[in-house]
């Protein structure tokens, strides 16, 4: 069974998704993130969606999911890397992200998710 | 409208409609859709499949590369024999869903595309049509 690899980056996990996810996969990720991050301690979630050509409402559901969860579970979600042609296809399609952070690229998406935890901590 | 090209193929599992996004995604680069416009017919085919899936308990997809007074579109039949849609003003209304998706599906679709046609007989199945012409 294909899996989407999950990798660690300090207090960080970086999931980088390379391929056509069908269904089961994308609950499976789900599922695998939610417990790699209680496993780890993990503050911030980064979703690499740059490889995708398409992100239609079953994968933004799973992108609102994954950012509802990780909240719960005291961790910021980043998106990073949507396609301009996907943004415009999302934004027609009407799928709003409430609750999903994105960032153009890895390098700003970790800055702000250190800058989330750094404000969080300020007012804890 | 002149048909240069048909394939037809069954959509009952997620793997179908991995299969038919990169069908789709072919014949829009084929007859040379833009990138926005290509993301946008392999979206809205992807979305129809997935109430194929969901709501009619699967069915039957044609893919079919069309022609017209000179321009050419990518033509997307979805056909099954589920229940049908009971309501279809609320069926195409964001937001709305009888089962557990974003009620994204129909009406996000529609706008993804040029043409859109949904016909559905309660008891009998529903089939959607969609097209997307090169500009």
């Amino acid at each position: 069974m294909e899996q989407i690899p999950i990798l660690r980056i300090g207090d960080c996990l970086l999931v980088s998704i390379q391929v056509d996810m069908h269904d089961r996969m994308a609950i499976n990720l789900q599922d695998s993130l939610t417990t790699r991050i209680v496993e780890t301690n993990a503050r911030g979630v980064l979703i690499d969606i740059s490889a995708l050509e398409i992100v239609g409402s079953f994968i933004g559901r799973m992108l609102n999911n994954i950012a509802s969860m990780s909240r719960v579970l005291d961790a910021v979600t980043v998106v990073v890397g949507m396609r301009p042609a996907v943004a415009i296809t999302l934004v027609e399609l009407g799928l709003e992200l409430p609750g999903v952070k994105t960032a153009l690229n890895v390098d700003r998406g970790l800055l702000l998710i250190r800058r989330q935890i750094d404000d969080g901590a300020e007012h804890a | 409208m002149n048909v240069e090209k048909t394939l037809t193929f069954p959509v009952k599992i997620g793997e179908d409609v991995v299969r038919l996004r990169q069908v789709v995604r072919a014949e829009a680069i084929a007859i040379g859709l833009s990138l926005v416009d290509q993301t946008k017919v392999i979206t809205a085919a992807s979305e129809i499949a997935r109430n194929t899936i969901d709501y009619g308990k699967g069915g039957d997809v044609t893919i079919e590369v069309v022609n017209t007074s000179g321009r050419r579109g990518v033509k997307v039949v979805f056909a099954d024999n589920g229940p049908g849609i009971v309501d279809m003003e609320k069926a195409l209304t964001d937001g709305y869903t009888t089962g557990g998706g974003l009620g994204l599906g129909l009406s996000g679709a529609k706008r993804l595309v040029n043409e859109f046609d949904v016909k559905s007989t309660v008891g009998h199945g529903t089939v959607v049509t969609l097209i997307r012409w090169k500009a």
